[in-house]
């Protein structure tokens, strides 16, 4: 398992590094994707074979297809190409990339003072449902009417615009044809 | 083993604050909270796992359900938002009026 959670850390790295640097976004969104599938298995590795799989289903796939979906849609070409080549004349990258290395530092300090290492215990999906439906059922609860919320929120913020270029489709196709 | 996650926890954190931080790209921005969120559920993981307890596992499903309902309404704005200035640019949304 350590073996396992080695390989899977370094590729989460080293995609998650490409995917925040390329310009192009469905370029950094197919990097974003093998991290969030490395970040599965080192779940998995670290003993939670449950929620490995959600990780799988809900960020790599739902998450993920919802942002290429809407990229699609935009329809960013190479103007946009340009455009992020402008606003990113590298010296940009310096100031955040301190500012995150003093954060690194200070989550290194913690992590040095947790004491000695203890090894991943393995918790099963049985444990994690009757906690989930006993402790926590209110948070269940409140996570589905979250997400009830969300749904409405996006469907009336994005019903202007699809029914904006509706009607503009139906103006242009009525002049097209007298 | 625990702390290991930990580290890829922190690491996949800083990582995505820099990407936060450096970009101007609404839809790289989203991107870059997702990951932040991926590393914090990783360390709910982590901590759940050194402490043989489904209470990690349980927080890292509510992140789920948090992040999920966040890029559904961030990613209707960022639609609204490109409709109306023709961009992606965050600093564009400094001219809305009313």
């Amino acid at each position: 398992m350590p073996v396992l959670f080695g390989f899977a850390a370094i590729i989460a790295i080293v995609a998650t590094v490409m995917a925040i640097s390329r310009l192009n976004a469905v370029h950094a969104l197919l990097y974003l994707v093998p991290s969030l599938l490395a970040v599965a298995v080192a779940i998995y590795a670290l003993g939670a074979p449950y929620l490995a799989a959600l990780e799988v289903i809900i960020y790599a796939g739902a998450i993920m297809v919802l942002f290429v979906f809407v990229t699609m849609m935009l329809n960013l070409g190479e103007a946009s190409k340009r455009q992020e080549q402008q606003w990113q004349p590298g010296r940009g990258w310096i100031g955040p990339t301190i500012l995150a290395g003093l954060l690194f530092a200070a989550f290194l300090v913690s992590l040095l003072r947790a004491g000695p290492p203890t090894a991943a215990h393995y918790v099963g999906p049985h444990d994690v449902g009757l906690a989930l439906m006993s402790t926590y059922v209110l948070g269940v609860e409140l996570a589905s009417m979250l997400l009830m919320g969300a749904a409405v929120a996006a469907y009336h913020l994005g019903v202007a615009v699809v029914g904006k270029q509706q009607k503009a489709a139906e103006t242009a196709a009525k002049v097209g044809t007298p | 083993m625990t702390h290991m996650g930990l580290l890829l926890a922190a690491v996949l954190f800083v990582l995505g604050l820099a990407g936060l931080l450096a970009r101007r790209n609404l839809l790289m921005i989203l991107v870059s909270i997702e990951i932040m969120l991926n590393a914090a559920g990783l360390a709910f993981i982590a901590a759940g796992a050194a402490w043989n307890q489904p209470d990690g596992q349980v927080m890292f499903l509510f992140i789920l359900t948090v992040a999920a309902a966040e890029v559904a309404v961030g990613l209707a704005l960022v639609l609204q938002l490109h409709h109306q200035t023709k961009s992606v640019d965050a600093d564009r949304a400094n001219r809305m009026r009313g």
